[in-house]
């Protein structure tokens, strides 16, 4: 079971620090997502404020300007379809 | 008998002169402080030292006691010797802060001048404020006089880094009865103190070079892990206490221990206290066996973690405790030394009767003839009359 791979009291680090830089890499946030955002190219305007709202910095450009969230990170919480201004990310319901 | 300290020197001082040199003489590298009476003249002593050149730390005077403790967990979490003082409304305004330093084991070093909780607003000693702390995960010691509460800066350090504890440590000292009297003070060489404390050398710190991340979220999935980590910690760092106790006594002189008896052979009642009014309490009960009555005195000096086993052995062969506590927990059971007390003894076949006193609240003065009266109250219950419910002493009608 899952339980069994959590650490017990006496595996914690000192004052539970984490030594590895970066490990929350290995948390992928995906998992968490019921929705997720779709791109429409005709209407972006590359401005990047998807990019820098996305609390989960997930989302790059692409080598032709255009913004894409890595699907892996994105926890679908809909802040980059809200917040961009040509309203071009439609969050889509994940089939399961 | 243990030798005498080499070098050492006899001041008449300020006590809390005294423990800002004793942090002088630790070394400290960070003093983050807000000035409250009757802590001042502590980080009042620290700023002059260090403005001075004597003392080569960062003095930070920081805006409230929140900064305070903030900047020492900063401090203390980036490798460097800290040390803060505080008092009542300071120690409130900074308890969200004192979890996190225990939490994140940093080992800060912190004298707390005992003084009542407002309001009404007091400057006066009482254990108000250090009571509403008690489950911070400090280690708290309570000190009995100015040798004391200075030797105690030293132990403070001396625990508090060692790599099997790894904690914060509260001094606690009563405010003014202690804090603004002058004694006459041992002084430790400053070999004397660099061989018992040694360098900080911090098991994880803040580093650039090598990141990395301390007070991370705790999921329900191990939060209750860190809780019990924790608790584990303070609990065996009773023997680490013990052990740096017994090595001050080989150095100095002076020996201390959790659980501290006056006069107990034979003693058909104990009182029992903790910090500075026990020198008082002693006077009383040396009055009372000379007058052939059969009491004793016990006294508190490691508040946590509690010394369950030390305190049952002190009082178990008598036949009433009468606890003398020094804060009001309202619309509770009384007092909160009283509360553990009862509940340290509750599962022992045999127990002594605990009846409550709480004295000297607000800065009221506890006289000898107030223990003496307290002690014969205790004693009439060891003859038979019926368990009082816990007296606010010198309370007026
Ligand atoms: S849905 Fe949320 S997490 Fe996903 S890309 Fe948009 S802002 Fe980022
Ligand atoms: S916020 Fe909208 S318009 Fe701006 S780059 Fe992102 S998707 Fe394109």
């Amino acid at each position: 079971m899952s339980e069994s791979r959590l650490p017990g009291w006496k595996d914690l680090t000192l004052g539970l620090a984490i030594l590895e830089p970066m490990s929350a890499r290995n948390n992928l946030t995906g998992s968490w997502r019921s929705e997720r955002p779709v791109w429409d190219h005709t209407k972006c305007i590359k401005c990047g404020v998807c990019q820098m709202y996305c609390p989960e910095a997930c989302i790059s450009q692409d080598a032709d300007g255009y913004f894409q969230a890595d699907m892996d990170y994105c926890k679908g919480c809909g802040i980059c379809s809200r917040e961009c201004w040509t309203q071009c990310i439609t969050m889509q319901q994940e089939e399961v | 008998m243990a030798k005498a300290a080499p070098q050492s020197l006899r001041k008449g001082i300020e006590v809390s002169i005294s423990m800002a040199e004793a942090a002088m003489q630790a070394n400290v590298d960070v003093v983050a402080a807000y000035p409250i009476t009757p802590q001042t003249h502590i980080v009042e002593h620290l700023s002059e030292l260090v403005a001075d050149g004597r003392l080569d730390a960062e003095f930070v005077p920081v805006e409230s006691e929140h900064s305070a403790m903030s900047a020492c967990c900063g401090s203390s979490a980036s490798g460097a010797r800290t040390y803060t003082a505080t008092s009542s409304q300071g120690l409130a305004l900074m308890h969200e802060i004192l979890y996190i330093a225990s939490a994140l084991r940093l080992p800060i070093v912190m004298a707390v001048a005992n003084r009542a909780l407002s309001g009404p607003i007091s400057i006066w000693n009482d254990h108000g404020d250090i009571m509403a702390e008690r489950d911070t995960g400090w280690i708290q010691v309570f000190v009995e006089n100015g040798q004391e509460a200075y030797d105690m800066t030293f132990h403070a350090f001396r625990v508090a880094e060692d790599h099997g504890v790894l904690l914060p440590y509260m001094i606690n000292f009563d405010g003014f009865i202690l804090s603004h009297v002058i004694e006459p003070i041992v002084y430790w060489s400053q070999e004397l103190v660099d061989q018992y404390i040694g360098l900080y050398e911090p098991m994880l710190r803040l580093d650039t070079k090598n990141p990395i991340t301390m007070g991370p979220v705790g999921i329900p999935d191990i939060y209750l892990e860190t809780r019990k980590a924790h608790d584990f910690v303070l609990r065996e760092s009773k023997a680490t206490i013990v052990k740096a106790w017994d090595e001050m006594e080989k150095l100095v002189g002076r020996r201390y221990r959790p659980i501290e008896t006056y006069k107990t052979d034979g003693a058909r009642i104990l009182l029992l206290t903790m910090g500075g009014v026990s020198e008082t309490a002693m006077t009383a009960v040396d009055a009372l066996r000379e007058a052939g009555l059969p009491v004793g005195l016990v006294r508190i000096r490691l508040w946590r973690p509690f010394p369950f086993e030390e305190l049952y052995e002190a009082v178990k062969d008598c036949e009433v405790l009468g606890v003398v506590d020094r804060c009001l927990s309202t619309g509770g059971p009384g007092g909160p030394v009283a509360s553990e007390i009862k509940g340290a003894l509750y599962h022992k076949d045999k127990r002594p009767k605990v009846v409550e006193f709480i004295a000297g609240i607000g800065g009221r003065d506890v006289r000898v003839e107030d223990f003496q009266d307290m002690a014969k109250k205790t004693l009439s219950v060891a003859d038979g009359a019926p368990l009082p419910p816990f007296e606010l002493v010198g309370v007026r009608e």
